[in-house]
């Protein structure tokens, strides 16, 4: 075969390397990632809604749950929890309010986003109503109590006795493209 | 017999037409290198700015947004603009001369692969001179700082990116196919010399991760543009992740640019020591193995994001790794240097300071490369005297050496020697004097990327000042060496040009003529 009648045949496979590449960064990669970042732990990513399965509450541990709120860089709400830490047994379903104050003069729309700390706590920490499952509007001076029931999993590791739930609540007004399915 | 190329006899029309439509290596290959000059004086421009701005402590000379900018610039243009683009003009005009073929396999797209990369540099810096600015988010651009707090002009910059990506990518889908389709009856893989393997392994990693880059850059542009959250964790996105997608393409590109360079003092050291290249499969399979080690090793950029010990302990210990192959072909250039004939012209003395100074390099990668110790290393000057010291003592040393090794092969005229080792001296003085000190900054403490500092640096700052305007000013030299030879240079027909040189590139006339091995050579 002479160079000539290679050269397309090589050409083309290269360019398929080429473009796979660029589709391995972009829907590969990303969704990989994630999926990482789950099996393992990694980055605090919790689950989305859980259906409470009925187990027995395990009134020999007590596990201390903190709850952190924090607001990003631009966002003007007030928004923290109404209790800053409680004290729950695994097993047992606890709600918890937090609350936020849009004190701006403009409509606006909110997004929390959860992290779990530490890191092998992220799988046994189960939500069954959560604020954060949606976003949050508020107009004008509104202010809302927003409402979050959690489990923590009796399997919660023997070492965990303390479990840092973090929320960073985002400004999304001008955002219409956000699907919630995105967020937990 | 062909005919030859246009000169300026046939009138500025033709001669224009000559240099925009050609499908010759040669020719290619000089665009490719005078652009890659222009470029790395424009980057070299912007960090004498840099420098001078950090001469004394305060500002003096320009605002700390512009500083910003000069910074990023910086980077982009010597990583993409001036060494890449050496490198690919370097391959151009020496592959097929060293494999006995007679042009690039693909010769339009070879055209096309460099004149679109005019286009993405104009694009790129034209940003500097609009509203906002340039970009302002350092070389490697981590989001959310270039997406949310972008300038406008980012799109330019995402483009401009796209643009040269695309380049890098056919030139290496074209180097690739010369090696494996254009060889010489005879020369078979493990005869090729060293440039050649060192190239075609670049060039299979360039198209392993330069459409990681596009990716990644087309994800900036869906998050800035389009709503998407990639990066974006108001939108659920992870602004870790970015780094991950970086540092994939990120540490693949730093042997993408010494990999070449490695291949160029492989030629040039065992011409002036009078001796084959020791070890030479050796020198081939570090070569494969360090390529390979590049894909599994980027979060060490990273150690200081939050990671778990597991991958720390990891990242640490095959970044290590990358040590032992790396050693070995700087064994085997100093084994091939041993008991030899040495003579120490003008891109010898650059090639030893290659090996010395990579290796300096080299080792405070080592340093670096302890996870428990970055956490004081990370971002500081240390970082940045390191990867001078490999990118600068390596890459642009091994460039400069190439160009006055194969110089006389190209035009038929002799540099000046003298003038040649006089650029060398204020160049290996220069810049020893402007990055050895960035090492103490950084160990006290000095991070990068300020157009400030503290006064407990100044000292070092003003020396480190005065070696970048001693290096740039070896670069002014260069540039006048390089013209003077080119115009008015000793001629020379001898097609071996240096006593010791072996290879089929010095078995064609000098000057190379404009079609060389139209039929191939016969290789033993």
């Amino acid at each position: 075969m002479s160079a000539e009648s290679k050269n397309p045949l090589l050409l083309a496979k290269l360019v398929a390397l080429a473009v796979a590449m660029f589709m391995f960064a972009i829907f590969v990669l990303p969704p990989l990632y994630d999926l990482f970042c789950e099996i393992t732990g990694i980055g605090g990513k919790t689950d989305g809604a859980y259906t409470a399965v009925a187990v027995e509450v395990d009134t020999s541990r007590d596990i201390e749950v903190q709850f952190v709120a924090t607001k990003n860089a631009t966002m003007p709400w007030d928004f923290y929890p109404i209790e800053e830490r409680v004290i729950v047994h695994p097993g047992e379903a606890r709600e918890v309010i937090f609350y936020a104050h849009n004190r701006t003069s403009s409509d606006m729309l909110g997004q929390a986003i959860p992290n779990v700390l530490p890191n092998n706590a992220a799988d046994y920490f189960h939500k069954t109503e959560c604020f954060c499952f949606n976003n949050q509007p508020l107009a004008a001076g509104e202010s809302a109590e927003l409402a979050l029931v959690f489990i923590v999993d009796p399997d919660l590791p023997a070492s965990v006795n303390t479990v840092t739930l973090s929320y960073t609540m985002f400004d999304i007004t001008d955002r219409t493209l956000v699907q919630v399915s995105q967020v937990q | 017999m062909a005919h030859g190329p246009a000169t300026l006899a046939d009138g500025w029309g033709k001669y224009i037409s000559r240099w925009v439509f050609t499908t010759n290596h040669k020719d290619i290959g000089t665009l490719y290198l005078w652009f890659s000059f222009a470029m790395f004086i424009m980057g070299g421009a912007f960090a004498m700015i840099i420098r001078a701005e950090l001469f004394q402590p305060g500002m003096q000379l320009i605002k700390p947004e512009f500083f910003n900018q000069m910074t990023t610039m910086h980077g982009l243009v010597m990583v993409f603009g001036a060494i890449m683009p050496a490198f690919v003009g370097l391959a151009n005009w020496l592959i097929p001369m060293m494999i006995g073929a007679p042009d690039m396999a693909l010769p339009r797209m070879n055209n096309l692969s460099f004149w679109i990369l005019p286009f993405a540099f104009a694009i790129l810096t034209s940003t500097l001179f609009m509203e906002g600015g340039g970009p302002n988010f350092g070389w490697t651009f981590y989001a959310p700082l270039s997406t949310t707090y972008a300038p406008d002009t980012v799109n330019y910059f995402i483009f401009g990116v796209h643009i040269m990506g695309a380049s890098s990518i056919m030139g290496s889908i074209n180097i690739i196919a010369t090696v494996m389709n254009m060889r010489a009856p005879g020369m078979t893989y493990m005869k090729m010399p060293l440039f050649v393997w060192t190239w075609v392994i670049t060039a299979f990693l360039l198209v392993a991760v330069m459409p990681v880059l596009a990716g990644a850059v087309t994800m900036m542009l869906m998050d800035i543009n389009f709503g998407t959250s990639f990066f974006d964790a108001a939108g659920g996105g992870d602004p870790v992740l970015f780094q991950h997608i970086f540092w994939f393409f990120g540490h693949p590109e730093v042997y993408i640019i010494i990999l070449p360079a490695f291949g160029v003092v492989s030629q040039i050291i065992p011409t002036f020591s009078r001796k084959p290249l020791f070890g030479y499969s050796s020198m081939v399979y570090a070569t494969a193995a360090i390529a390979f080690l590049s894909f599994v090793v980027w979060a060490h950029h990273m150690f200081t994001v939050g990671m778990p010990i597991a991958g720390e302990l990891y990242f640490m210990y095959a970044t290590m790794l990358i040590a032992v192959p790396t050693g070995v072909k700087v064994f085997n250039w100093i084994t091939t240097m041993y008991r030899g004939s040495l003579t120490f012209e003008t891109p010898m003395l650059f090639s030893i300071a290659f090996v010395i100074l990579f290796t300096f390099g080299g080792f405070t990668g080592m340093m670096l490369s302890i996870a428990a110790a970055d956490m004081q290393y990370h971002d500081t000057y240390f970082v940045v005297a390191h990867f001078h010291y490999v990118m600068v003592a390596g890459a642009v040393f091994s460039g400069t050496a190439a160009v006055y090794y194969w110089l006389p092969k190209w035009c038929g005229r002799m540099y000046d020697e003298t003038m040649g080792k006089v650029q060398f001296w204020i160049a290996f003085i220069g810049f020893n004097i402007t990055f050895m000190p960035q090492h103490f900054l950084g160990l006290a403490g000095m991070p990068r990327r300020y157009a400030d500092y503290g006064l407990q640096f100044a000292d070092w700052n003003m020396v480190s000042s005065i070696g970048a305007f001693m290096y740039g000013g070896a670069q002014i030299l260069f540039l006048f060496n390089v013209i003077r030879t080119i115009g008015w240079g000793k001629p020379t027909d001898d097609p071996q040009v240096w006593e010791g040189a072996e290879g089929l590139e010095w078995t064609v006339p000098t000057p190379a003529p404009y079609h060389t091995f139209a039929t191939p050579p016969k290789v033993k």
